[in-house]
């Protein structure tokens, strides 16, 4: 039951974008069409879980040698380390998959929700429902669900923006102010799942 | 100067001495502050006591957590030795600013009984409309009962303490670390 | 002379990194909460970007191209640590305030995007002065923003109470106001410069 409240508190109540403002860049950046969009959601599932395990278990020795003031150098070079290596494994493992999500890759290192992740969960300081424990597979677990609530907040704004496209903008808000309206309207919404978990 | 060429020689040895001297130049950082980040938790942890016991030297401070709103806080709480509140202090939390982040001082607002707690007796405050004589945060709810729970578990821990040692005079830095303990066993079953 | 106040100036207002290049939303969203964790958010960012200007611009003939990237991350990080150590043992209460958005400053775009666009191919003074100029840029936008947000959810300017808090609109200090906030300020900075 907890862990089935970790999805529900990462996707919707907490939702990374819209209530913890982490990975605004290509939450604007790439939501133009849902096709990109969900690319885009698809390599960060993938980056944001396997970089969140990895991280944990760095830190665990970091702490151990008492070097914990290395962590954010640390992290993100074995991040933009993992995204390289993913990169080149897709290449040759399934060329169809990197097809879709190679172009993605690089911009992943410096989308901000994988190092922030990476340090919330590594602290122990992530937002998990009631009587939740921080640990490991919770965690990862947690990780995974805050990639899907990415992905969720992605794709229904590259929806909207889609449509929007064919409406007419007053000049002044063209472009990226009536993005950021739409998305904090999409914010209002998500703000009703407060206080479900 | 001419532009190093990107031979492996070049690249690996570019990179391993930079990365060397970014480490010692955050280790002589990491040196130089670490006495001051300590010393500014322990003044932190030693203001929050004297706030919340407010000036009553007899008093207890007693640290507790719980699960709010927004994930868990941490409440110091001080309690003379009948129990009753002499003054709390939030040390972390995060709450939704403008709603639960008001707990900061809604609970000691002498100006208004209703949600005063400070001079009552703790262990039983409940919010008034779970039939308490609390008056909750406006629309913040979950803070207030959470935050009532602090108080009562910290008043818990106070009477459990008295029982054991017998003792109702303890050192303030003690009790607040034997307590900690407590409330990590509690949170464990 | 012109050159180099060009530089500066370049970043204040022409290619404002909030309003103009829209970089490094994360921060600009999240930390806005009031004026002084905006303007507290800048300077750490602008205490960043200028080290890491100057650093880059002095190393740039030491680093080979194709590990540049990996080369100006480190230096970066190592700046954003030592912000963090400094700030904890110095500040530590706009260190709580701010928490997580103080390492994050590695992964801001500004930063990185300086570093590759501009101290990689000029002197270090011009570094200097790009990094402060977009570093104050970043820093005014920030504090506006926050003055804003902090006024209008809170009735409060720089924590000086303007009107009282009961007629604050809660939303601008919520994640919503944020983007609304923010949106119609582009908007206003738009119909001023079309004009």
């Amino acid at each position: 039951m907890v862990y089935f409240l970790i999805f529900i508190s990462a996707i919707f109540v907490n939702n990374i974008v819209l209530s913890q403002f982490l990975g605004i860049c290509p939450f604007l950046g790439v939501s133009k069409k849902i096709d990109t969009a969900l690319g885009m959601s698809a390599a960060v599932v993938f980056v944001l879980t396997l970089s969140t395990v990895v991280t944990y278990l760095l830190q665990m020795l970091l702490v151990a040698w008492g070097l914990e003031f290395l962590q954010t150098i640390l992290f993100i070079l074995i991040i933009a380390a993992l995204v390289q290596m993913i990169e080149i494994m897709l290449k040759k493992v399934s060329p169809a998959l990197y097809q879709a999500l190679g172009v993605f890759l690089p911009l992943i290192t410096t989308n901000c929700c994988i190092l922030g992740v990476a340090i919330l969960v590594a602290n122990g300081t992530e937002k998990l429902p009631m009587g939740a424990e921080h640990g490991m597979l919770t965690g990862t677990l947690f990780a995974f669900a805050t990639a899907l609530g990415f992905g969720l907040a992605l794709v229904l704004f590259a929806g909207i923006r889609e449509q929007l496209a064919l409406a007419k903008v007053p000049k002044a808000m063209q472009g990226t102010p009536i993005a950021l309206l739409t998305a904090g309207l999409l914010a209002m919404a998500f703000m009703g799942f407060s206080g479900v978990v | 100067m001419a532009k190093l060429e990107s031979t492996f020689k070049n690249m690996v040895l570019s990179l391993v001495i930079i990365c060397m001297v970014a480490a010692g130049a955050l280790a002589g950082v990491y040196l130089l502050t670490l006495e001051s980040i300590n010393a500014q938790k322990i003044a932190k942890q030693e203001a929050a006591q004297k706030a919340v016991l407010n000036g009553h030297e007899d008093g207890t401070a007693i640290e507790t957590e719980v699960d709010g709103f927004g994930g868990k806080f941490r409440v110091m709480v001080g309690l003379d030795a009948e129990g009753n509140v002499l003054g709390y202090e939030i040390l972390e939390h995060q709450e939704t600013p403008g709603l639960g982040s008001h707990m900061v001082h809604w609970f000691k607002n002498a100006d208004k009984p209703g949600q005063n707690i400070i001079g009552r007796k703790a262990g039983n405050f409940t919010v008034s409309k779970d039939g308490g004589d609390v008056d909750a945060i406006t629309a913040a709810t979950i803070t207030s009962r959470a935050f009532l729970k602090a108080v009562n578990q910290a008043y818990a821990e106070h009477q459990g303490t008295e029982a054991n040692t017998g003792a109702s005079q303890l050192q303030p830095n003690q009790e607040v670390e034997s307590n900690e303990q407590i409330v990590n066993d509690q949170m464990d079953k | 002379m012109g050159n180099a106040l060009k530089t500066f100036t370049n970043g204040l207002l022409k290619e404002n990194p909030t309003f103009v290049l829209v970089l490094g939303m994360c921060p600009t969203l999240a930390t806005t909460t009031s004026a002084i964790n905006g303007m507290s958010m800048g300077l750490a960012t602008m205490f960043v970007l200028v080290c890491s200007n100057v650093v880059i611009s002095l190393l740039k003939n030491l680093i080979p191209d194709k590990v540049r990237i990996p080369a100006f991350i480190v230096v970066i990080a190592t700046f954003v640590t030592m912000v963090q150590l400094v700030m904890q043992a110095y500040l530590p209460g706009i260190y709580d305030v701010l928490g997580l958005f103080i390492p994050l400053i590695v992964v801001n775009c500004i930063v990185l995007g300086r570093a590759e666009a501009f101290a990689a191919k000029n002197s270090v003074g011009l570094s200097a002065l790009d990094g402060l100029g977009m570093g104050l840029g970043f820093t005014c936008a920030l504090t506006i923003l926050g003055a804003i947000r902090e006024l209008l959810g809170t009735g409060t300017c720089f924590g000086l109470s303007i009107f009282p808090d009961n007629y604050g609109a809660l939303i601008f200090v919520l994640a919503p106001g944020a983007f609304i906030a923010l949106a119609y300020l582009m908007v206003i900075i738009n119909k001023l410069q079309n004009k």
